[in-house]
């Protein structure tokens, strides 16, 4: 399928979209701002419709209206982004106003649907390019703000004690959300981004309980559900957003099935040791080699280092 | 030594006076409870200690600095801290995230880091809460770790706002009996607030009780009367005590136990 251009630019549009949008899922899932980035699709939507009618490029309107609302609700505050129901009629006058926008351009039809539904095997190689600067902007972008993100989204309190600026952290995220929803239209359109983004990090959090393996995790789900979502696309005819979403679905179904099962069968969560004992090698004389037992060696070395307070063993 | 000291401050928050010419001082290693009322200043009073909210007047000292710079060494357990219930982040990711978390760039850990969270989450002997999604853990146990959180960049004074709130009986006492270890195991200067003494009893040195915009400090018996806390509390207080126990009452009315049960 490589020999024909158009598939070779739909893999490789949709790798670098697959990695952005996964990476920035991951945070978008572990802020509980779902969706939230939902909606920013949608009013991304009305722009691309918008500049259309204005007779500028609907990318152009689509990057502009989803970078807005996004640093919108992220000055508007913690509060605003999990009022669902404000956000919910955000999201459906958005679709409205993109309707009425269409209403005077019929002749666009083709177009709308490109936008709702995403046209990854019409990507041509500027397109490629675009796709390249922005997501290396989006996954720059974030890896600058990841550390401080983090420590906002579980202790906000501490980190604002600690002089992390919490509006200001999620103005920057939400635009960096904005960015890889306009990049994710591209490939999969404004209908079906929360697969691509939300599917692979969610999945990825059910499997996995630390932080580097469970970022890993999202990204390669999200290029197994983008690559192979493209080939289906390409033996069967049938399209590549449907591929891609059914994919998504799956792979959740799946992570969600497997953690419930393990659970029901160990109560433990065992298998994350591994993880844990990968990320302190350094102590070599104390560390294990990742064995899953209640308490490592390596636990109980530390503890007599850290630990004054010998006798009394605090069970909670 | 003192470890921190009030001089006729004067806290407010939007124009309303919190605080009103409050001065006492605090020894290192003491362990203090800071008691009062639901809206007595408690959680303002440990801001300003951080440096988060300014004193209207009056100087704040904290390990013999101004508020705000002596921040690395102060360790801190807001009160809301409802947020991160759901996440199904590990415990060891979820204390990790505060060693120097205020950085910008990636949320990678050097040795020491990684080292200094392992030790925290030792002290609390939260070593299998540490390996277990978050989601998972009950109120106590997510207590004892935001509790190794606290103690990241082994600090000297710890301040711990509430974390008795929405604990039963013998989680409060695990608590307790830890923070008490801490502080003189490794002569952390502690000052803790609560709704209710009772549990404090026998374990702080002092106790620092806010009310009415004023404070009063002192041993237990001398804080915990009728005349100190008929002023605290602005209206005519008894205090009544039963064995080791001591209740708080206005009239027939047990104050801080009613307080105890709004937050619950
Ligand atoms: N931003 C604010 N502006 C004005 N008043 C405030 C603000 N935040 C808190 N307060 C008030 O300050 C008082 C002290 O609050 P707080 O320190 O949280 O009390 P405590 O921790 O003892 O319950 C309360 O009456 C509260 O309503
Ligand atoms: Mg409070």
């Amino acid at each position: 399928m490589f020999e024909y251009e158009f598939m070779v630019n739909a893999f490789e549009a949709a790798t670098i979209v697959a990695v952005a949008s996964s990476l920035v899922g991951y945070f978008l899932v572990l802020r509980g701002q779902t969706f939230a980035g939902h909606a920013l699709s949608h009013v991304g939507f009305a722009g691309a419709t918008g500049a259309v009618l204005a007779g500028i490029s609907p990318l152009f309107g689509l990057v502009l209206a989803t970078v807005l609302a996004g640093a919108g609700m992220g000055f508007l505050g913690e509060r605003f982004q999990h009022r669902d129901v404000a956000i919910g009629i955000v999201l459906a006058m958005s679709l409205g106003c993109g309707l009425l926008f269409l209403h005077f351009f019929t002749a666009y039809a083709t177009q709308a649907t490109a936008l709702l539904f995403g046209n990854v095997l019409g990507v041509e190689a500027p397109t490629v390019l675009a796709l390249l600067a922005l997501g290396s902007v989006i996954v720059g972008a974030l890896a600058t703000i990841s550390r401080p993100l983090l420590f906002a989204t579980l202790q906000p309190e501490l980190a604002e004690a600690k002089g992390v600026s919490l509006r200001r952290l999620s103005m920057i995220f939400l635009v960096i959300v904005a960015l890889a929803t306009a990049a994710s239209v591209q490939i999969v359109g404004i209908l079906l981004v929360f697969t691509l983004m939300v599917a692979p990090a969610a999945a990825a959090q059910r499997v996995t309980i630390r932080l580097w393996p469970g970022l890993l995790l999202s990204v390669v789900l999200a290029l197994v559900e983008a690559w192979l979502g493209l080939t289906l696309a390409f033996y069967t005819d049938w399209p590549t957003s449907f591929w891609i979403t059914a994919l998504g679905a799956a792979i959740y179904m799946v992570a969600l099935l497997g953690s419930r099962q393990k659970h029901a069968a160990s109560g433990m969560h065992e298998h994350d040791h591994h993880h844990h004992g990968e990320d302190h090698l350094m102590r070599g004389a104390v560390s294990g080699t990742g064995e899953v037992k209640r308490l490592s060696p390596r636990d109980e070395g530390i503890a007599a280092q850290a630990r004054p307070l010998s006798s009394s063993s605090h069970e909670l | 030594m003192e470890a921190l000291a009030f001089s006729d401050v004067t806290l407010e928050l939007g124009g309303r006076t919190i605080l009103s010419r409050v001065s006492f001082a605090i020894e290192t290693g003491e362990f203090v409870g800071l008691l009062g009322p639901n809206g007595a200043g408690k959680t303002t009073l440990l801001r300003a200690l951080l440096g988060l909210v300014p004193a209207r007047s009056g100087t704040i000292r904290v390990l013999s600095g101004a508020p705000a710079a002596a921040d690395a060494s102060i360790g801190y357990m807001p009160q809301t801290r409802s947020s991160a219930v759901g996440s199904r982040l590990s415990g060891w990711d979820f204390v990790a995230c505060a060693a120097n978390g205020q950085r910008f760039g990636l949320p990678i850990l050097d040795k020491a880091l990684r080292f200094d969270v392992d030790r925290a989450i030792a002290l609390v002997g939260g070593a299998d809460l540490a390996r277990r999604p978050l989601v998972e853990l009950s109120g106590g146990e997510r207590q004892r770790l935001l509790l190794a959180q606290a103690l990241l960049g082994k600090p000297r004074l710890l301040l711990l706002d509430e974390p008795l709130i929405s604990l039963d009986l013998n989680h409060q006492k695990s608590i307790v009996s830890l923070v008490s270890e801490l502080n003189r195991e490794l002569n952390l200067t502690v000052l803790f607030s609560a709704h209710e003494i009772n549990p404090l009893i026998g374990v702080i040195n002092r106790v620092l009780y806010l009310g009415n915009r004023q404070a009063a400090i002192g041993k237990v018996e001398q804080v915990i009367t009728s005349p100190v806390l008929s002023r605290l509390y602005g209206t005519e207080i008894d205090v009544v005590h039963v064995g080791a126990r001591v209740f708080v009452m206005a009239g027939a009315y047990e104050i801080e136990r009613d307080e105890h049960r709004h937050d619950v």
